[in-house]
């Protein structure tokens, strides 16, 4: 079972700050994962068409749209961090 | 030592831990934001805008992870001998503290060097998000490319 988190604008965006999932077969790596959660959600396309706006962590690491996942990953999807 | 919590924190007290953990440290260096109320425009957007509350939103566990490496790169660079982060979250008025860093060392250039390192990684490396209101308007703040520029000049060294 994957968890998907959301955070920020990308939260308010898809109206949910978590989600879990079956790893669906198709889905190898995380480009392949945000297909599958468009067709899910086409509130999503919003937010998710514009790569800028979107940062990708996978266990808590930021990584790339190339990133394997694992069944029982923890994602997240959040936009540029703004600390200080 | 790293800290992410809603509640004010002490200069003078996380001072004194400070100079209480670095032993025989010569130099402490110690930084503290605070929420402005007039707030700049983005490397997007022009103006100022004015700021009622500041909500900091964070990836608990990602968040702490993120601070710590970012510590640990600055430990291998700089002979620290005391280091403490804090961050605050959730809701802030202007004037607020918002974030500390302390650094101890035994010769200021360390502590002056890896208190700057800290805070410019901070700023576009840790899961933190803050979102500025004003009257019924809010928004999300953009990462500004001054921060992402603050990081470039520490690729080299």
């Amino acid at each position: 079972m994957l968890t998907i988190h959301y955070f920020a604008s990308v939260r308010e965006a898809v109206k949910r700050s978590k989600e879990k999932l079956e790893l669906p077969e198709n889905v190898a790596n995380i480009g392949d994962l945000i297909e599958h959660l468009l067709l899910l959600h086409p509130h999503f396309e919003a937010i998710f068409q514009d790569d800028r706006k979107i940062l990708i962590a996978v266990n808590q690491t930021v990584v790339d749209k190339t990133q394997a996942l694992d069944p029982g990953d923890e994602i997240a999807f959040f936009p540029p961090m703004t600390g200080g | 030592m790293i800290s992410v919590q809603s509640e004010d924190f002490s200069l003078e007290q996380e001072y004194q831990k400070l100079r209480t953990e670095a032993g025989d440290a010569g130099a402490i260096v110690t930084f503290t934001g605070i929420v402005r109320k007039l707030y700049d425009g983005s490397g997007d957007t022009s103006g100022t805008a004015e700021t009622d509350t500041l909500y900091l939103e964070h990836y608990p566990g990602m968040t702490e992870t993120s601070l710590a490496n970012i510590v640990s790169a600055a430990e291998k660079k700089w002979a620290l001998l005391a280091v403490r982060v804090i961050h605050r979250v959730g809701e802030l008025k202007p004037k607020e503290q918002i974030v500390f860093v302390g650094t101890a060392s035994g010769h200021r250039q360390d502590a002056f060097d890896a208190a700057q390192f800290i805070m410019d990684f901070l700023k576009s490396r840790a899961p933190f998000w803050k979102k500025q209101s004003a009257g019924k308007d809010s928004h999300w703040v953009d990462a500004r490319v001054s921060d992402a520029e603050a990081l470039a000049r520490w690729q080299d060294s």
